[in-house]
């Protein structure tokens, strides 16, 4: 220990640290991170909590992002404003929320939230048309995309609202075996 | 008004440095339960409010997400209220500062009416300002923290006049502070959210903690509180570490991004067996190597640790030595080196108890670290087959975070259009049978052809097993290398080409893909596990035959050993005693050695075919599908050999194999785990390069099962199969005679009799051999398996139950429809 970093005071490392799955060479990798999305705007000390917030467009350029169809979904999930700006410590929610030690309850939660695009906390069949068309990026005709949507609302959906609340959510993924090992994002 | 506040932060710093002093405590007392009361009018009931949603919140999981957004709202009133209340306690300093003369009969009485509720709340109170001032002006937040300080002197006093209830009711307050804190990570709040409560809990548990310290115990609370602290520390310190010490992350991410997480698992995988090899290492190195080396006796002292004579001229040859013969073979790699003194060196270190214990202990961690693997996967992994919610899971699952390569972005769009496309079909055109009947004969054949391929692979290594034995007796240098090797690399030929033929017999089943890559995994185990055991059969003839010769050996000892006497007696007496050059002694041989020399070359060639098979199966491949291309009648990227795809479920298996193999020799050779090391390091580095370099991400990826148990049980039964015959071959067989820490014994694990009767107390031995009196070993066995029963029907009780709750939840959907 006893690193000369001037980034972050210790309490703030410790904090981060309570608040998030990643340990302290972790965060401090963040930030460099965090930082060479836009060099001239974010600080190189943050002692002080500055409020810096970096922007969508230059948050959906990085690597682990850049080929996601739900790029945009997430990075607005995990910002204050609902735009996508990220501050650091909204960045740090963001991958701590999606690393490989991060719950599933937590992860079961987030994944609601983005892949809810119109915000209304369920998941109706016009979200489900658009994570869809995101997936398959258009490949598939109108007639398909509906039948798979009225499929997945009539399977997951349990007190007949024929739209998903979380609990019809959660019931759902719990039982998927693939969920924990795709919703990943390893930085 | 400022110069007010300024006096009353000049008065609070003096107070907060004396805390204990009784005059300005009792004032503090009267100052704060008036500010109290002032407010609590006002705030108590939003704040109960707010005091009971936190707890609600806490323990129901469902409603952390409705939570989330309540609090969020909460927090905004916070902020609107908190300009207000600056004004406020501007003012009511003024107040207190008038009031500071008044009376204190009724202080008791307030105290405890309010006690309870009030202070708790009003603690809240003043840590929701607090607390989300971080960008508030610093006076203001000063002003707070000092009353905050002051409260907190108050309440120090407190414990002494609480009663006991109050107390652990603060107590449990504190605890449930603790408990968010440690839970605070997994919560969906926002990040400056969390940060705020953080804080806030660590200052009321660091000001409760102190104060509930006071009265009977308090030095032993102060210092067990210090040492839980100092623990949490030591811990993250410690995970930091850790986490610094995970090798590969790096390659790893890069190998997820342009592939994807099934194929990233296998090296996941093989860095976890990298680990546990390590460990394996570090006990056979540490407790059995590097004691024989430097306390045991020398090499050349004694005739097991000599090369003999015979064999001296090639001893140090390279062909010799890649054997594993020569120098290698009389060396602390193999058993025979070791000495059956009972302690060596300065130190005493009991050497053969600890070859014992350390063999023993190496299968009994393995079995721990995979059990213990399992039982974690266990929990994390859903049910698998269900196929209730097959689009849903399609939708919400099918995308993998982890790709960041365009390609392989572009192949896994494909791949999901693909799979809605298909299941699409499935579901609108039903399954028709077409002809059951010539299905089922196919699948039978194709059964019928693989049992003969395993049947005949099985003939075909114990026939060569045979001829190589032949060839030993013939003397090894009579035949080529080819033949001097045979067995291993038989074997490793047969497990390259035996799966490939399995895949084409496959083609006549007609199975959907997963249920296909089942079958095809369960042959090619059942094709290794056939080849390991018929090694191991073949072997134990060999053993045999050792065993045999012993006996005759022992007689040429005793006729060598009346010769010599003879001799020396007929010279004349008073000459110096003739001394035999240990390389002269005719020596027993050593059935044990041999066993792990036969491992260990088998290992070695294992680890050469697959390398070999990397580099032209896949390297050479996609060099002359690029560079040929050009010249090439038809497209070779997109037609026949085209780039080969990484074959996970194969190398997993290949990985699997290896190991037991490991855990079979790792008794009598005890380089072995040393060698596995290196095999792994180089593996990995070589097969990310070679993923990397030649191979193109899948097309459609099955995964053989839901869950990663798969893997996980089949290293399991590996595990449990590879350790019996070293089991077997311990129980039965009496060790050689000249060779190895437990020559002269009757049976190896003598050794613990041994040990028992001799290093410790005489009642110990007497409480053991009581112990395993048959009297006390059946009950306890019929014990453990009316345990088992018990455990296996409750679980199948909750099997049920889950079943009917299924039920239960299908209804009730229907009834909403």
């Amino acid at each position: 220990m006893g690193n000369k970093q001037t980034t972050f005071t210790d309490e703030q490392l410790e904090a981060y640290q309570d608040c998030t799955f990643f340990t302290r060479k972790e965060v401090l990798r963040l930030h460099g991170r965090y930082r060479e999305l836009a060099p001239h705007l974010v600080p190189l000390d943050f002692t002080n909590n500055p409020d810096i917030k970096v922007p969508l467009t230059l948050i959906v350029t990085m690597p682990e992002l850049k080929e996601n169809p739900f790029r945009d979904r997430i990075v607005e999930t995990f910002s204050e404003d609902g735009h996508g700006n990220l501050s650091f410590n909204d960045f740090v929610d963001m991958f701590s929320a999606l690393c490989e030690t991060s719950p599933r309850e937590l992860k079961t939660i987030y994944a609601f939230k983005i892949y809810d695009f119109n915000r209304d906390n369920f998941i109706c069949k016009e979200d489900l048309r658009k994570t869809l068309n995101k997936l398959t990026k258009g490949e598939l005709t109108p007639e398909e995309v509906t039948l798979v949507c009225d499929k997945a609302v009539e399977e997951a959906d349990l007190d007949g609202d024929s739209k998903l609340s979380f609990s019809d959510f959660e019931n759902m993924i719990s039982k998927a075996p693939d969920f924990l090992s795709n919703f990943h994002i390893r930085i | 008004d400022e110069v007010s506040s300024f006096q009353e932060e000049h008065e609070r710093e003096r107070h907060r440095a004396k805390r204990r002093d009784g005059d300005r405590e009792k004032k503090k007392r009267r100052k704060g339960r008036r500010r109290r009361a002032s407010r609590a009018g006002e705030r108590e009931d939003e704040l109960q409010a707010r005091h009971e949603k936190r707890e609600a919140g806490r323990r129901k999981r469902a409603k952390n997400y409705q939570e989330s957004e309540g609090r969020e709202r909460d927090e905004e009133e916070q902020a609107q209220i908190k300009t207000g209340k600056t004004a406020k306690t501007k003012k009511n300093i003024k107040n207190e500062k008038t009031r500071k003369v008044e009376q204190e009969e009724g202080e008791a009485e307030e105290r405890n009416a309010k006690g309870k509720k009030k202070h708790g709340s009003a603690k809240k109170e003043e840590k929701d300002e607090d607390g989300g001032k971080c960008a508030a002006k610093e006076k203001t937040q000063e002003v707070k923290k000092k009353k905050h300080k002051r409260d907190s002197e108050e309440k120090e006093l407190r414990p002494e006049s609480l009663s006991p209830e109050e107390l652990e009711k603060l107590k449990e307050a504190v605890d449930e502070r603790k408990k968010l804190i440690q839970g605070l990570r997994g919560k969906p709040w926002s990040m400056k959210k969390k940060l705020v409560t953080l804080r806030e809990s660590q200052e009321f548990v660091e000001k409760y903690e102190g104060a509930l310290g006071k009265g009977k115990g308090r030095k032993l609370y102060a210092y067990k509180v210090m040492m839980a602290k100092k623990w949490m520390k030591f811990q993250r310190d410690f995970e930091n570490f850790k986490t610094a010490c995970i090798p590969w992350e790096m390659k790893i991410k890069e190998i997820e991004s342009h592939f994807g997480s099934s194929v990233a698992s296998y090296f996941i995988f093989l860095r976890w067996m990298y680990g546990i090899n390590m460990i394996l290492f570090g006990l056979t190195f540490g407790l059995v190597m590097v004691p024989e080396a430097l306390m045991g006796r020398p090499y050349g002292s004694i005739p097991r640790k000599t090369v003999p004579r015979a064999e001296e001229a090639s001893a140090m040859d390279f062909a010799v030595l890649w054997d594993f013969g020569g120098y290698a073979q009389y060396s602390v790699l193999f058993y025979g080196y070791y000495n059956n003194q009972r302690a060596i060196g300065w130190l005493k270190f009991r050497m053969p108890l600890s070859y014992f214990l350390v063999g023993v202990g190496t299968v009994a961690y393995s079995y721990m670290v995979v059990i213990r693997t399992m039982a974690r996967n266990a929990n994390e992994s859903g049910v698998g087959d269900d196929n209730s919610f097959n689009f849903s899971w399609k939708t919400f699952t099918s995308w993998d975070y982890l790709i960041g390569n365009p390609e392989t972005a572009d192949n896994k769009f494909a791949s999901i259009t693909t799979s809605f496309k298909e299941a699409i079909l499935e579901e609108q055109e039903s399954r028709k049978d077409d002809n059951i009947h010539l299905t089922r004969f196919l699948r039978v054949l194709a059964n019928f052809l693989v049992l003969c391929c395993l049947a005949g692979s099985g003939y075909l290594i114990y026939f060569v097993v045979r001829r190589s034995q032949k060839f030993a007796l013939d003397g090894l240098d009579t035949h080529t290398w080819w033949e001097r090797n045979e067995v291993n690399m038989v074997m490793s030929l047969l497990g390259m080409f035996c799966p490939m033929l399995f895949d084409v017999i496959s083609a006549l089943e007609n199975y959907h893909p997963r249920v296909a890559l089942q079958w095809q995994l369960g042959r090619i185990f059942a094709l290794f596990l056939g080849n390991l055991y018929t090694f191991i059969i073949a072997l134990m003839d060999e053993i045999n035959l050792k065993r045999e010769e012993e006996k005759i050996v022992k007689f040429n000892i005793t006729t060598w050993e009346a010769s010599l006497y003879n001799s020396t007696v007929s010279e004349n007496s008073t000459g110096p005693p003739i001394t035999i050059q240990p390389a002269d002694v005719p020596r027993g041989p050593c059935w044990e050695t041999m066993v792990g020399q036969e491992f260990v070359r088998l290992i070695i060639s294992d680890t050469m075919t697959t390398y070999i098979t990397l580099l032209i199966g896949d390297f050479l491949r996609a060099v002359l599908v690029r560079f040929l291309n050009y010249c090439w009648c038809w497209d070779l990227e997109a037609g026949f050999p085209s780039y080969s795809e990484f074959d996970v479920s194969g190398n997993v298996l290949g990985l699997i194999f290896n190991q037991g193999m490991i855990w079979m020799g790792a008794f009598y050779a005890p380089c072995l785990p040393a060698l596995n090391v290196l095999r792994l390091h180089v593996s990995m580095y070589l097969q990310c390069w070679a993923v990397m370099c030649c191979n193109v991400p899948q097309e459609r990826v099955f995964k053989a099962s839901g869950s990663n148990n798969f893997y996980m049980a089949m290293l399991l039964v590996i595990l449990f199969l590879s350790t019996l015959p070293a089991i077997y071959t311990i129980v039965t067989i009496p060790p050689s005679f000249d060779c190895g820490p437990f020559s002269g014994k009757k049976r190896m694990f003598d050794v613990i009799q041994e040990t028992l009767e001799s290093d410790f107390p005489a009642w110990f031995s007497k409480v053991f051999s009581s112990a395993s009196n048959p009297g006390l070993v059946l009950p306890f066995i019929l014990l453990m398996v009316l345990a088992i029963y018990y455990l296996q029907s409750t679980s199948k009780s909750y099997k049920e139950a889950n079943v009917e709750l299924k039920k239960k939840l299908q209804t009730c959907k229907q009834k909403t429809k």
